[in-house]
């Protein structure tokens, strides 16, 4: 079965003071994401995690790869929709990755579906 | 049997055209692999040109280069097996595929040719791949068309058309694109889509300066196909309406030296009257409240096929026509075309006026058509220097040899 990462990239000036009233509704409309998965048939969510905000991102970027690694603080790449979070989900393909894709929370930004590079 | 070099092209570009495409559908089914299918497909049309030079062409082309592509997915499915140095089930599918040739699935789904044919076309047409992709991908995988006409139909280099088809196909195969029939609720959506990407083939077909005459006759079998496999779909009626009533007009659309004729200066006694015949039933059909973009146009064409000559058009009916398009599918072409109808029916400064309201579109900008069309409505309200300075406006635009012939001898005439 193929392996997919979902990127959530969203504006992340949303969670710089959230209320309780919106972190309940974010975490219900996970939940409801949680469910859509396991209604659909042979596909699970395999892990998934949300992440601080990219002000708190390091850097190491090298441009060989025996370079010596330069620290910077932020992310790799600065956008108005930053990565907020992801999900690795199994499914049969990519049409049911993307119809769950579609019930997955974001607000404003976007989902990214990356199929997963099986080596070997 | 029939002998000789000529007799055996014909037969094989015939065959080329009306098997290639279910024969990479039923092979690509099997192999799971778009680039292995049209592989084995090729190898099989390469050898029959060998085998059909020799021995003649044979009674059944159709169920001799099925044979021959069954062979070549066998080799390939017991080649594989080898080398991955297991998998039964390759071995099984084989064997399986020797014992009862190519129609058999893997998934032991019940299938057929049309449904193979319609996962092929889906596939080449999934929303997950860009727009040029599609349609390159569908010309050159259900169409058949080399790789090098699919560059010059859609105005791309090879390198870069070649490019294009690697990275579709490396998608498809490791995003895990998949060939299945989509189901009841996404079916129409998904249609819709392949129709669109037809309707661009159909298009290539008969205003790319690349197309040939081949290229008609697929986009004309694709679009009948497409009919068949989607009988629900209104629109694909529409479309194939489209393209017989666009195709019926073929002989007329170019003059002896090459250059563009336009509809209203057509000679129709050249219009292939058969196709008229059929487009005329087929639209008939979808009257009288055609509904969607493919179905309107083929409506407007209907109406230009039926009339005598391009004074006694029903324009009044042509504008409404129009107007209902407008509404369905609002583009900045359309719009334009909608202002010629207008000044069919109010005249060329009404025509004029629906021009400016489209002029400013960014996307009209580098289109030579739409000084051409304004150049001819101000010719035709007395306006000499302006309709001289939109031609060449739309000369400076135009690439097309055939356009620029057009637009020359336009210049000629009004500077003569």
């Amino acid at each position: 079965m193929p392996q997919y990462l979902f990127l959530l990239y969203d504006d992340e000036s949303r969670w710089a003071a959230p209320t309780d009233e919106e972190i309940a509704a974010e975490m219900a409309r996970h939940g409801a994401f949680a469910e859509a998965v396991a209604a659909a048939e042979g596909a699970q969510i395999l892990g998934g995690e949300a992440l601080q905000s990219t002000q708190t991102a390091s850097t190491l970027r090298r441009d060989a790869a025996d370079a010596e690694p330069l620290l910077t603080d932020g992310p790799f790449a600065e956008t108005k929709e930053a990565l907020g979070g992801y999900y690795l989900v199994e499914a049969r393909d990519l049409d049911q990755a993307l119809e769950l894709a579609k019930v997955c929370p974001v607000s404003q930004g976007g989902v990214e579906v990356r199929p997963i590079w099986k080596i070997g | 049997m029939t002998r000789g070099g000529d007799a055996v092209g014909t037969a094989l570009e015939e065959a080329h055209r009306a098997q290639w495409p279910v024969l990479v559908a039923t092979t690509v089914r099997v192999l799971r692999d778009l680039d292995a299918a049209e592989e084995c497909v090729q190898d099989a049309f390469a050898s029959a040109l060998r085998a059909w030079r020799t021995d003649g062409v044979p009674a059944n082309p159709a169920a001799w280069l099925t044979t021959a592509t069954r062979n070549r997915a066998t080799d390939r499915l017991r080649r594989l097996a080898t080398e991955r140095r297991a998998l039964p089930a390759l071995v099984g599918e084989a064997e399986r595929l020797t014992r009862d040739g190519l129609p058999s699935s893997p998934a032991g789904e019940a299938t057929d040719e049309g449904e193979d044919l319609l996962r092929l076309v889906l596939l080449c047409t999934h929303p997950a791949l860009s727009p040029e992709a599609r349609l390159a991908l569908t010309l050159r995988a259900v169409c058949g068309v080399p790789t090098a006409q699919v560059a010059r139909v859609m105005l791309t280099s090879e390198p870069t058309t070649a490019a294009r088809l690697t990275r579709a196909k490396k998608k498809i195969a490791a995003a895990g694109i998949p060939l299945r029939l989509p189901g009841p609720a996404d079916r129409h959506e998904r249609v819709a889509g392949a129709l669109d990407v037809v309707h661009l083939v159909v298009t290539c077909a008969h205003e790319s300066p690349g197309a040939d005459d081949g290229l008609a006759a697929r986009a004309l079998l694709l679009a009948r196909a497409l009919v068949r496999l989607a009988p629900e779909e209104t629109e694909a009626r529409g479309l194939l309406a489209l393209a017989v009533l666009t195709g019926a007009r073929d002989a007329a659309r170019r003059s002896p030296d090459g250059s563009v004729v336009l509809l209203a200066d057509q000679d129709r006694s050249r219009w292939d009257r058969a196709a008229v015949a059929e487009g005329l039933a087929l639209v008939q059909r979808l009257m009288p409240h055609p509904a969607g973009r493919f179905t309107l146009q083929a409506a407007i064409a209907a109406e230009h096929a039926r009339a005598p000559d391009a004074a006694r058009t029903d324009w009044p009916q042509v504008l409404r026509l129009y107007d209902a398009l407008l509404a369905e599918w609002p583009t900045p072409v359309v719009a334009l075309n909608r202002a010629v109808a207008v000044a069919e029916v109010d005249g060329p400064l009404a025509g004029l006026r629906a021009i400016e309201a489209v002029a400013a579109d960014p996307a009209l900008a580098r289109y030579p058509w739409l000084p051409a069309a304004r150049a001819d409505l101000r010719r035709r309200s007395g306006d000499r220097s302006g309709a001289l300075a939109d031609y060449r406006h739309a000369l400076v635009l135009a690439a097309d040899p055939a356009d620029r012939a057009f637009l020359q001898g336009r210049l000629r005439e009004l500077a003569g």
